[in-house]
């Protein structure tokens, strides 16, 4: 009774964060006294991570706990139900300033929602439509940089003879992926998925999570994931967000095998969430 | 493959300049509002023009409100015994209200019946063919009901109470078959927007059809209920050539239901290319047009507080 | 527990009832205006100009000023409901300055239309110098239609998933270039049903016309296409009286001979052209919807 796992509870600590520190893998993005509010109430407080170039970083909790809010909020998907302050780096510049210009941000911070929402266009013009807008005209440079974004998403092959068909006919998993490549078409330095795989069956989450992988070599990728095998799969760094604040921010191998925070420790091994 | 990126100080020349995407933005807000101010200025407009003439007829030609809203004798060309105009309205606004409140009496059971039969009893044939069937009737262009009043349900009436056959009776007969779509298909909705598990835990109870339909389904739907009467009521208020056609057009107060009368807008359709413009005629004729717009704005209100009273419950 | 059981047989039987004799007044209004109507029509009816005095008249005159008053007053009010249904939807807050402009747009849409058809005499006819005009007459249309079909083209932008919206805003777009690149082709389908709807409600208003684009129909040469003729059809400035005021019209005069056959005439021809808007509005807002999600 008096000498079980309750000393070692003891020597848990509240909270435990270690920032990457990776010469390899510098830090392109991080938060600062980040605070985001709907209305009166607060979502997220004590949210400072860092993350680093080339590298996937998992942000996992149970729900309700901020993870996605924080994502939401790095670019500025947030600003028009929310009040987000505090600073938010990029590359040395604060991109959570009223003159900073969202939509030029947007397209260095990419994003990939929960639900796959291919919009109601071929496959072709869900990829193209945002470069013609961006004042890629010419035929040849979008067929490119079409197939190139396609290819990266795994998805060319499978849609290369029917790129005139809706895209709302694919299949879920291949719709995700469509999202994929839309996002990257436009180039953006970070690409942040939330939660991409929870729409998806067994097999086509194991196909996005070989292509997460793969794309991680030119993109910083930022996820959220409910799945915790997920997390320990694809990701170098894991953040265990609860009750709207990090509780604990280490490589990954560390936050599964080694959790210094009790909570976590009960989270990744099933006990609550 | 790794992208290249610029300096900081480059970066934040880039990150804040004003994009093509912003200027869109801006220039769409300002292009969108514009349109939805213009339709706000409209409706001032409408509402100003209207009560600036309606109200002439108090101010500039000193006729006396009161006598206005309770004189009988409609006749603003001539002069009463006491010298003053004959602009009494209250035949007109008599004539309105009776065949409003008559036409919607006889249209709700009808309605709602229906709107029930098409929603509880027989789903099937309620989509099929009912609900067509009363949104394309919602469609006829009121000229054609009155073009109807006059050749079917005119001749009708004369042959049975006699006289002419114009009349309240009749108008109430077209603003009834008029009405009756409209509050179908309005109540059809405010029934398909009751919760399915409420009539699924009332039959569970051991309710027979009628009770769950009675005591749960159109107890939770009575505010679109009542939404859907009191619309009807506002389009049969607001009907002008239907009731035209068919009531005779004597701004007589009605003594009998088969006798010509008059409502507001049968007198304004007829009258307002008779006057001349700024005449004390004219002037009267734009003050019945403003209790028209009133009475509007008193149904739009009736709509709204059941509306709250609603969300309330 | 069986007067329960009685009361519900005879309840419902009477449910049948009502509902019966509701279907028995629809199908006879239908039934009368179509039966009474088809046998008046005929090519001569629909092309030849109107006689007052004499039988045998058409109303090509009518149905042409119809069509042309119904396309212009889409021309005004559909940009105007776009703008104004994207405002309300895409960029209003919720605060009191949007209850006043939404309460400001159900007035618009509950006032009697003789009233619009009244405002527009006054402002447009006698105010503005335009007389009763085709170019009156579509202005009154336009504000008869305008609530309507910005409720409509709302609804339509209700449809469209909200992550469409976040799709295009995480795309680097601005709100108004994702509305107009993404959510409007996308609502194509059931806006134009809504169009098509409230088209067959201008088609067939005939109260705010009376006293903006008249009741007179000069006749006009169908050869000569210049707007600026006074006899071209597409003059903005002349006097049109549609189908559903002729209808009105000669049954309030009583001088033409033939008045209650033109009529019933007139009524098919209305009552038709609304059931195929009708039919129009389901079957292209269906087929664009199936082309729009297919291959």
């Amino acid at each position: 009774m008096f000498v079980n796992n309750d000393v070692s509870k003891q020597d848990m600590e509240e909270r435990h964060i270690v920032q990457p520190h990776d010469p390899d893998h510098p830090v392109v993005l991080s938060t600062e006294d980040l605070h985001v509010y709907y209305g009166k109430s607060e979502a997220l407080y004590e949210g400072d991570l860092k993350f680093a170039q080339n590298q996937i970083t998992a942000l996992i909790g149970p729900s309700g706990s901020g993870k996605s809010t924080f994502l939401r909020s790095l670019n500025r998907m947030n600003d028009r139900i929310a009040t987000v302050t505090g600073k938010i780096m990029y590359r040395g510049v604060d991109v959570n300033q009223p003159d900073v210009d969202v939509y030029e941000m947007r397209r260095r911070i990419g994003m990939v929602f929960q639900r796959p929402n291919p919009f109601a266009k071929s496959i072709y013009d869900n990829i193209a439509f945002a470069l013609r807008l961006r004042g890629v005209t010419a035929k040849k440079d979008l067929d490119e940089k079409v197939e190139r974004s396609l290819r990266q998403a795994a998805l060319w092959d499978q849609v290369k003879d029917e790129l005139t068909k809706s895209a709302l006919a694919l299949s879920g998993g291949q719709a995700q992926r469509l999202c994929i490549a839309r996002a990257i078409a436009l180039r953006p330095d970070i690409l942040l998925l939330d939660e991409p795989a929870s729409a998806l069956d067994p097999v086509s989450t194991s196909q996005l999570e070989d292509t997460l992988l793969k794309l991680k070599e030119h993109y910083t990728i930022i996820i959220v994931t409910h799945n915790m095998q997920q997390a320990a799969r694809i990701s170098e760094y894991t953040a265990f967000f609860n009750q709207g604040r990090v509780l604990e921010y280490d490589t990954t191998s560390h936050i599964f095998t080694n959790p210094r925070v009790q909570v976590t420790s009960d989270y990744v091994s099933g006990n609550f969430g | 493959m790794k992208n290249t990126q610029p300096t900081t100080a480059d970066l934040e020349r880039q990150l804040k300049r004003r994009s093509k995407a912003a200027k869109l933005e801006v220039w769409g807000r300002v292009v969108s509002f514009s349109a939805l101010i213009l339709i706000v200025a409209v409706v001032v407009a409408i509402i100003g023009f209207v009560a600036s003439k309606g109200i002439a007829t108090f101010t500039t030609n000193h006729v006396n409100l009161w006598d206005f809203l309770t004189g009988k004798d409609w006749n603003p060309g001539i002069k009463d015994a006491h010298g003053k105009p004959e602009v009494g309205a209250l035949s007109m606004i008599v004539g309105s209200f009776l065949i409003t409140i008559l036409s919607a009496l006889i249209a709700t059971p009808f309605a709602i019946g229906t709107a029930v039969f098409m929603n509880e009893i027989s789903p099937n044939r309620g989509a099929k063919i009912l609900q067509p069937v009363t949104e394309l009737l919602v469609g006829i262009p009121s000229v054609v009901y009155g073009f109807i009043g006059l050749s079917v349900v005119v001749p009708f009436t004369r042959n049975v109470f006699g006289g002419s056959g114009f009349g309240i009776l009749s108008g109430t007969c077209v603003l009834f078959v008029m009405i009756l779509p409209t509050v179908t298909s309005m109540s059809a909705d405010a029934l398909r927007s009751v919760p399915r598990y409420y009539r699924e835990a009332s039959l569970a109870l051991g309710a027979t059809q009628w009770q769950t339909i009675w005591k749960v389904v159109l107890r939770a739907a009575t505010p679109g209920l009542m939404t859907a009467v009191v619309f009807g009521m506002a389009r049969a208020f607001g009907e002008a050539l239907a009731v035209q056609m068919v009531i005779g057009n004597a701004a007589l107060m009605p003594h009998t239901l088969v006798d010509p009368a008059a409502t507001l807008t049968s007198v304004l359709t007829t009258g307002i290319g008779n006057t001349v413009m700024g005449s004390l005629q004219n002037n009267a004729l734009w003050s019945l047009a403003l209790v028209l717009l009133l009475m509007s704005l008193v149904f739009n209100l009736i709509v709204r507080l059941i509306g709250r009273k609603g969300r309330l419950h | 527990m069986l007067k329960a059981k009685l009361q519900n047989k005879i309840a419902i039987g009477a449910l049948y009832g009502v509902a019966g004799i509701v279907v028995l007044i629809l199908v006879a209004l239908l039934g009368y205006i179509l039966v009474s109507g088809m046998p008046q029509l005929s090519w001569h009816f629909l092309t030849a100009p109107a006689k007052a005095f004499l039988k045998g008249g058409g109303v090509g005159v009518q149905l042409f000023n119809s069509f042309y008053l119904l396309i212009l007053a889409m021309l005004i009010s559909f940009p105007i409901a776009l703008g104004a249904a994207i405002y309300l939807y895409e960029y209003a807050k919720d605060n009191w300055v949007t209850s006043v402009v939404r309460t400001a747009i159900e007035i618009l849409s509950s006032l009697p239309s003789v009233v619009v058809g009244l405002f527009g005499f006054l402002f447009f006819v006698v105010k503005l110098k335009l007389g009763f005009s085709i170019l009156s007459g579509a202005f009154a249309l336009t504000f008869f239609n305008l609530p309507l079909l910005t409720r409509n083209i709302e609804d339509s932008l209700h449809t469209i998933s909200e992550n469409q919206r976040e799709g295009g805003l995480a795309l680097g777009l601005s709100r108004w270039e994702t509305v107009n690149k993404i959510i409007l082709p996308a609502a194509v389908p059931s806006i134009l049903t809504g169009v098509i709807l409230s088209a067959g409600r201008v088609f067939g208003e005939a109260a705010a016309l009376i006293y903006t684009a008249g009741q007179s129909a000069p006749a006009l040469n169908f050869a000569d296409w210049n707007p600026f003729n006074i006899s071209s059809p597409l003059n903005p400035m002349r006097p049109a009286e549609t189908l559903a005021v002729h209808i009105w019209k000669i049954n309030s005069e009583g001088i033409m001979p033939d008045a209650k056959a033109i009529s019933s005439g007139s009524s098919a021809v209305l009552v038709i052209a609304i059931l195929l808007f009708n039919l129009a509005a389901r079957y292209l807002g269906k087929r664009l919807y199936k082309r729009l999600t297919s291959a």
